[in-house]
């Protein structure tokens, strides 16, 4: 008996080391800032949502115990979230709480859960679904979401192509014109939140042009979309004799856009090339490297290094940090592939000083450190990769890495 | 004086043995070296440098049985292209792979020569006749 007891308590011992986190990166902050982990060894946490409770939502992409959504609460308000739920049997990005509903995202539908007054999920194996049957090809599938104050929904549809070539991938293959994608994908779709049970078609194309626009914010101070968007691969592959190996390394341009209804970002036909600060013609459209296009495409508010794969937004309207957060835009960069045997860059999150709804100065780093080397030459060696924002009620904001399955909370101490 | 032949006989036999080893070594680095000029050229940018590939796009080339296994399969792979969904040790990737028949059956024997022994990889090599007679069933 004594022996069983035994056993039982080093069982209990083993479960506890297990679920300290694994492996600990430094991350660099700001002065004044620190960071704290709150969730590890989730495996793929894709975006983040935190509840005014503080409850933190994670939407995974690949089950971890058969279920792809896990919440986090720190029911005895002693700063640790030791309460988990675990919900919902499909993978997907996108996740966000909006208006007495959770709502998650897997590639081809939208879902929501109703919460009570105590902040709980209503009926967690049965969501209502807002939308159904979007374009779903694999590549480019994730559906990020945000919400206006008007009680819509917008979604990223991003093109399940490269650069919208005949041959999607094939060097050599031309580009269509026009691009038959954008028809049903390849921009933002806008949904009303009182409908269930839409399609596409009860959408409305709210901006297009975008390859893949896996950040996704709603900056309320200004009232408009504002979006991060990832830039094509392979000029240097394919056009060798326009892009060297560093300049295919660094162009095209990460983007950053303010959107508003009807505009066009110029995908396929153009790339933003932050250092010539023009719309390039992409090679498969008769570009040379020089040639500009898309006269009628907006401008992006910063172009960001290449490749270094922006995967969330966030708008930050919090009063915890120093006043030149307030309204500025933070943007965690997945980190790259496509610069190979280029160094891959990105792995960190990044703030766009922002004031009455622009940049008022250069784009930084704010938290680094996540890929656990410098330089990254493999990128299978990076420890995490950030993937999700989210901020909480106090103002501090939330890291997710898709990796390892970890979540910072980022905090200012004055 | 019988003796003498079966030891001139058993040395001959050692030294063509030797000899042929040494040559097969030859050639398959040869192999190997022109292997990884095309695969630096045309495979890393997606499969990386270390082939490892990139979680949730690009397959790895390491520790599979698409690159150490069937021969066909993975001639036709590059001959064809990839577009089906693709699930390695439990992990699904996204992004197609262009049809690469552009390359000549040399380089692709060399480059699969080279995929199936680099990584942590070791398994037979390619040959151009192997990857002629793919080509030719297309």
């Amino acid at each position: 008996m004594q022996k069983i007891i035994l056993v039982v308590a080093m069982l209990m011992v083993l479960n506890i080391v297990v679920a300290q986190p694994k492996q600990q990166v430094p991350i660099q902050l700001p002065t004044g800032f620190s960071s704290k982990i709150v969730a590890n060894d989730l495996g793929r946490v894709r975006h983040i949502a935190v509840n005014s409770n503080g409850d933190l939502y994670m939407k995974l992409d690949r089950l971890v115990n058969g279920k792809g959504i896990y919440r986090l609460r720190d029911k005895n308000n002693d700063g640790v979230m030791e309460d988990t739920l675990a919900f919902g049997n499909y993978t997907g990005t996108g996740i966000a709480i909006n208006n007495g509903y959770l709502y998650a995202t897997s590639d081809q539908t939208i879902y929501r859960y109703k919460l009570d007054a105590n902040q709980n999920i209503v009926n967690p194996d049965q969501p209502e679904i807002v939308v159904d049957g979007l374009i779903n090809k694999r590549q480019h599938a994730s559906k990020s979401i945000t919400f206006d104050k008007e009680g819509n929904l917008y979604v990223n549809i991003g093109a399940p192509s490269n650069v919208c070539q005949e041959q999607d991938r094939q060097k050599g293959s031309p580009g269509l014109t026009p691009c038959p994608i954008l028809e049903n994908a390849g921009g933002i779709w806008q949904f009303s939140t009182t409908k269930t049970n839409q399609t596409l078609n009860d959408g409305v194309r709210y901006a297009t042009g975008m390859r893949n626009a896996l950040g996704i914010d709603w900056n309320n101070e200004v009232n408009d979309l504002y979006v991060t968007i990832h830039g094509r691969d392979m000029l240097y592959q394919y056009f060798p004799e326009m892009y060297d190996q560093k300049r295919g390394a660094e162009l095209p341009s990460e983007t950053f856009y303010r959107v508003k209804k009807g505009d066009d970002c110029g995908w396929p036909y153009i790339h933003w090339d932050h250092f010539q600060n023009k719309k390039i013609l992409n090679p498969e459209y008769g570009g040379d490297g020089k040639k500009e296009g898309a006269p009628n495409a907006i401008s992006p508010l910063v172009g960001f290094p290449g490749h270094m794969a922006p995967n969330a937004l966030l708008i930050y309207s919090g009063n915890q940090f120093p006043a030149k957060y307030k309204h500025g835009a933070f943007i965690a960069f997945h980190g790259s592939w496509n610069r190979t045997p280029e160094p891959q860059e990105g792995f960190y999150v990044v703030f766009v000083p922002m004031k009455d709804g622009v940049p008022t100065g250069k784009w930084e780093v704010f938290a680094d450190g996540f890929s656990g080397m410098t330089p990254v030459t493999n990128l299978s060696a990076a420890k995490h990769r950030p993937t999700g924002l989210a901020q909480g009620e106090d103002g501090s904001i939330y890291v997710s890495d898709d990796k390892a399955g970890y979540v910072w909370k980022i905090s200012y101490n004055k | 004086m019988r003796l003498k032949v079966v030891i001139i006989i058993i040395g001959l036999i050692f030294l063509s043995v030797g000899a042929f080893a040494q040559k097969s070594t030859q050639s398959k680095s040869k192999l190997m070296l022109n292997g990884k000029k095309v695969y630096d050229m045309y495979c890393q940018a997606c499969h990386q440098a270390d082939g490892n590939g990139v979680p949730r796009l690009n397959p790895p080339l390491a520790g599979t049985v698409y690159v150490t296994g069937s021969k066909t399969r993975l001639i036709d792979i590059v001959l064809n292209g990839l577009t089906d969904p693709l699930e390695i040790n439990g992990e699904e990737y996204n992004n197609p792979m262009a049809a690469h028949s552009f390359l000549t059956d040399q380089q692709i024997a060399d480059v699969l020569t080279y995929i199936r022994n680099s990584f942590g990889n070791k398994a037979g090599v390619v040959t151009t006749a192997e990857v002629k007679k793919q080509r030719a069933k297309k």
